[in-house]
């Protein structure tokens, strides 16, 4: 029995709905196998695809030969890069603010002239049964010139390195991640480095000048990957009349209408994308792999086919996040106030431009108010799979960095690190490291709530014991979104809306418009729209869905009040101005005797001039920055050098959370990430480039017997620009995880181990160091 | 952005929109209009993300700036998921 509760909301603002935590109206088709994920798919005649992927980590593609496979049993469609015409190598914006390189994003797709990576995709096969594509693969021959891979950022960078791209430009640009070519007239050799920038805030040397403590490290982390159950999945049917359909298990539905239409030079309007139940995407389904070859094959064949990844082609052919080198430096008065910081990030992006290292840049001094600061990124291509985005993209590894300095620095400065981040945390007005002014946010609120806690007043005694504390910063994300809410007759409402249903987003976009309504959110039936049944909306993702399609749920049911309205002043024949819409019940101002409930009005719509529907398109500004400080407790076992996770308590500001339950669920999920990637997880690549632990079995995920409950306290700090204070919560709860169990470890047993993973062998051998004085 | 403009980090400008800003900023550090407008779209970059008063701006070119806004251009930065 618990002697404290171990869910704790500090909750603001007075609602119905809002705030409380109905069951997700998408739960009965869960929990009994009847909602349908990509995979589920069954058409008429539908075809298998498999995909032939490189055995060489770096190669020239001299031939390939299809003739055997073309003739194989069941075989009804082979497809290369040939099949397909190449795009331009140009940066092109395709959906407010969604920036790619559609040459890079092609060959990624299907290698075109040489292959970049172990698991790259050569060619695919569509036949009647899996067995038979897989059999068809084989007959398939590359011949192939096999180059020296480029493992590392290091190797990458070296003077007459390797070239992946040998036109490859180096950018100076952190907003141009997908990166780009050089042009015809410059005809120097190309680079590793893909990008290359800077940010400076005041002045660093004198900054450092002015500090009596300055602590300076390098950090390394490993590649991870985002682990989601569900691999990726496609299938394309093309209609009589030219269109393709397009099923696909994917965060933006929108974004892969208008990257396939770019990619198969289809207009949009001749694509309709179905976005399936998700089984996991934490950033990486935003990325498409199985749906332009699924559409390629099924074109040629004449045929819809399915094309989904094995495990070990997730791994190996999907993005994991990068393997990251940081040094940083930071310098503190006597007094504990930060004055000076500075930050060197390289990301190894793998075998195409655009690793997370600007997100890096952006969050990884987010927590602070430091007045001089520098900050240097560096986007590296190395001859792995091409990194994806993984919840917070870029900031865990930089918080890592971060986190461990300061903690570092408390303890040179003789400070509590939480009463060191009550004096340095970013609140509103702070000037932030990338130049704008911090709005307002909740992080002193969060190491107040972590000070205040159970866990931090309790005492951890024991050997080989420590606790770590860390926080965090997301600067959180929106975009377009569009909602359409039909009131039914039975006073229920249909709501259709555009984004993914990634995490329950359902239910919330369900209560805010329930709120709106002042009617129970079980009345609200939400469904997610494909690309023909609601307008534009852009991906769920980087926290976004809840304040952007929340702002669009919120206005279409600001329509429909309106329109209720006028239908009540039309019954009761009186001006409108007269009528109020209260708590689900219209009614005239002064005369209570005229009232009609919004069933009652539902009811008598068609009657009073036709079916009420509200509508909205929004493209909302404002997604306040979200911040959260973790505490952890650990025990290491100084024979194995196994790390134990006692106690965790996670503490976030969720601006209002609108299902609690919901933001507690992210926040454990979250944290759990962040430990696997702390203690456990990484890329094993041998010395050929080829990744060694591409299945469960080898690449160590925790699992619920490796981790105690993950204890959540929820802030609410409400976000000014949404109409119930709303802030992404997705993203900030893997930030922490990852410097706090550092910390712990070193409170432990006395070794700051500064490379991910803390595997036992890592800790054990850094404890030896530490005994034999090396 | 700073080795355009002789490394000043802040520079004031007149404009009530962020195309207005844009054009008299190209007047005074000539080149930096290339590194924000896409003469070809009319729009913004790629990539490139106008953040005025704290917030990203949603309007681009059109964005309202008012007589004592701050006005950064920084990189888009996507999320996850």
């Amino acid at each position: 029995m618990l002697d404290y509760k171990p869910n704790i909301v500090l909750a603001t603002g007075d609602y119905k709905v809002v705030g409380t935590r109905p069951i997700r109206h998408d739960g009965a088709d869960k929990v009994t196998g009847q909602a349908k994920y990509g995979a589920d798919i069954i058409l008429p005649g539908l075809l298998h695809g498999k995909i032939l992927r490189s055995p060489h980590a770096h190669a020239r593609i001299k031939s390939i030969d299809t003739s055997k496979a073309e003739v194989a049993p069941g075989v009804q469609a082979v497809v290369t890069s040939a099949d397909w015409e190449q795009p331009t190598g140009k940066v092109e914006d395709l959906a407010e603010g969604s920036i790619h390189n559609l040459r890079f994003m092609s060959n990624n797709i299907l290698a075109y002239g040489k292959v970049l990576y172990k698991g790259h995709a050569v060619a695919a096969v569509a036949a009647a049964n899996p067995h038979q594509a897989e059999e068809a693969l084989a007959l398939i021959d590359v011949d192939y010139e096999v180059l020296t891979p480029v493992h590392n950022f290091r190797e990458a960078m070296k003077e007459g390195a390797p070239l992946l791209h040998e036109r490859l430009e180096t950018l100076s640009d952190p907003g141009l991640r997908a990166g780009g070519y050089k042009s015809d007239e410059d005809t120097a050799m190309g680079s590793n480095v893909a990008n290359h920038f800077e940010f400076r805030v005041g002045d660093v040397e004198k900054g450092f000048q002015e500090a009596d403590v300055i602590v300076e490290k390098e950090t390394n982390t490993a590649p991870v990957h985002q682990g989601y159950i569900e691999p990726h999945t496609g299938t394309a049917m093309w209609q009589p009349d030219g269109s393709l359909t397009v099923w696909s298990s994917t965060q933006g539905h929108f974004n892969a209408r208008d990257l396939l239409s770019r990619l198969l030079n289809l207009p949009v309007s001749k694509i309709r994308v179905i976005p399936m139940e998700i089984g996991g995407g934490f950033g990486a389904k935003g990325i498409l792999y199985s749906e332009p070859v699924a559409a390629l094959l099924a074109g040629k064949a004449g045929r819809p086919v399915k094309v989904t990844m094995s495990r070990t082609e997730v791994f190996e052919a999907s993005g994991p996040t990068s393997a990251t080198n940081i040094k940083i430096k930071l310098g503190a008065t006597n007094d504990g106030k930060l004055v000076a910081a500075e930050a060197h990030l390289i990301y190894e992006s793998g075998a195409f431009p655009g690793s997370p290292v600007p997100g890096g840049c952006n969050c990884i001094m987010g927590p602070y108010d430091i007045p001089n600061t520098y900050l240097e990124g560096s986007d590296v291509l190395v001859n792995h799979p091409k990194s994806a985005a993984y919840r917070a993209p870029g900031a865990p590894a930089a918080a890592f960095a971060m986190e461990t300095a300061i903690d570092e620095l408390c303890e040179k400065l003789g400070t509590d690190p939480l009463e060191f981040r009550l004096l340095n945390s970013a609140k509103e007005g702070t000037r932030r490291a990338t130049g704008p002014l911090m709005p307002k946010v909740g992080l002193v609120e969060t190491v107040q709530a972590a000070k205040d806690h159970p866990h931090y007043a309790t005492p951890l005694e024991g050997p080989y014991r420590g606790r770590g504390v860390a926080s965090g910063f997301w600067g959180n994300g929106t975009g377009p979104a569009s909602a359409m809410a039909m009131v039914n007759t039975d006073g229920t409402v249909s709501l259709v809306e555009g984004s993914a249903d990634l995490s329950g987003t359902r239910v919330v976009f369900a209560q805010q418009l329930a709120e709106v309504l002042g009617i129970p959110a079980e009345e609200i039936k939400p469904t997610v729209g494909d690309t023909e049944a609601i307008g534009f909306t852009s991906n769920s993702g980087g926290s976004g869905a809840t304040f952007k399609s929340g702002w669009a749920v919120y206005e279409a049911g600001q329509d429909i009040k309106r329109q209720m309205i006028q239908r009540a002043a039309k019954i009761w024949d009186i001006p409108e101005e007269d009528v109020e819409f209260t708590d689900g019940v219209l009614q005239h101002k002064s005369d209570t005797e005229l009232k009609l409930t919004f069933r009652q009005l539902a009811a008598r719509q068609n009657a009073t001039g036709g079916p009420i529907t509200g509508r909205a398109g929004v493209n909302p500004g404002g997604a306040g920055p979200c911040l959260a400080t973790h505490i952890v407790d650990v025990e290491v076992d100084p024979e194995t050098g196994k790390v134990e996770i006692l106690r965790y308590t996670a503490v976030q500001d969720a601006g209002k959370a609108i299902h609690p339950g919901y933001v507690e669920g992210q926040i454990q999920g979250g944290a759990v990430q962040g430990i696997g990637w702390a203690l456990n997880e990484e890329y094993f690549f041998n010395d050929q480039g080829h990744m060694a632990n591409a299945t469960f079995l080898d690449y160590r995920m925790p699992t619920a017997l490796d981790l105690p409950m993950i204890d959540t306290v929820i802030v609410e700090v409400p976000n000014p620009a949404h109409p119930f204070g709303v802030r992404g919560t997705g993203e900030v709860p893997i930030v922490p995880p990852l410097a706090a169990v550092s910390n712990a470890i070193y409170h432990a047993v006395g070794v700051r181990v500064n490379e991910l993973p803390m595997s036992p062998g890592a800790v054990l051998e850094a404890m030896w160091k530490k005994d034999n004085g090396s | 952005m700073q080795g355009l403009t002789g490394g000043n980090q802040v520079i004031q400008v007149e404009g009530s929109t962020v195309r207005q800003i844009i054009n008299n900023l190209e007047l005074l550090y000539p080149g930096t209009k290339a590194r924000l407008y896409d003469a070809e779209e009319d729009e913004l970059l790629p990539g490139v993300a106008a953040v005025v008063d704290g917030d990203a701006s949603q309007l681009g070119l059109m964005e309202r700036v008012n007589e004592n806004s701050e006005v950064h251009f920084l990189p888009a930065i996507g999320g996850g998921g």
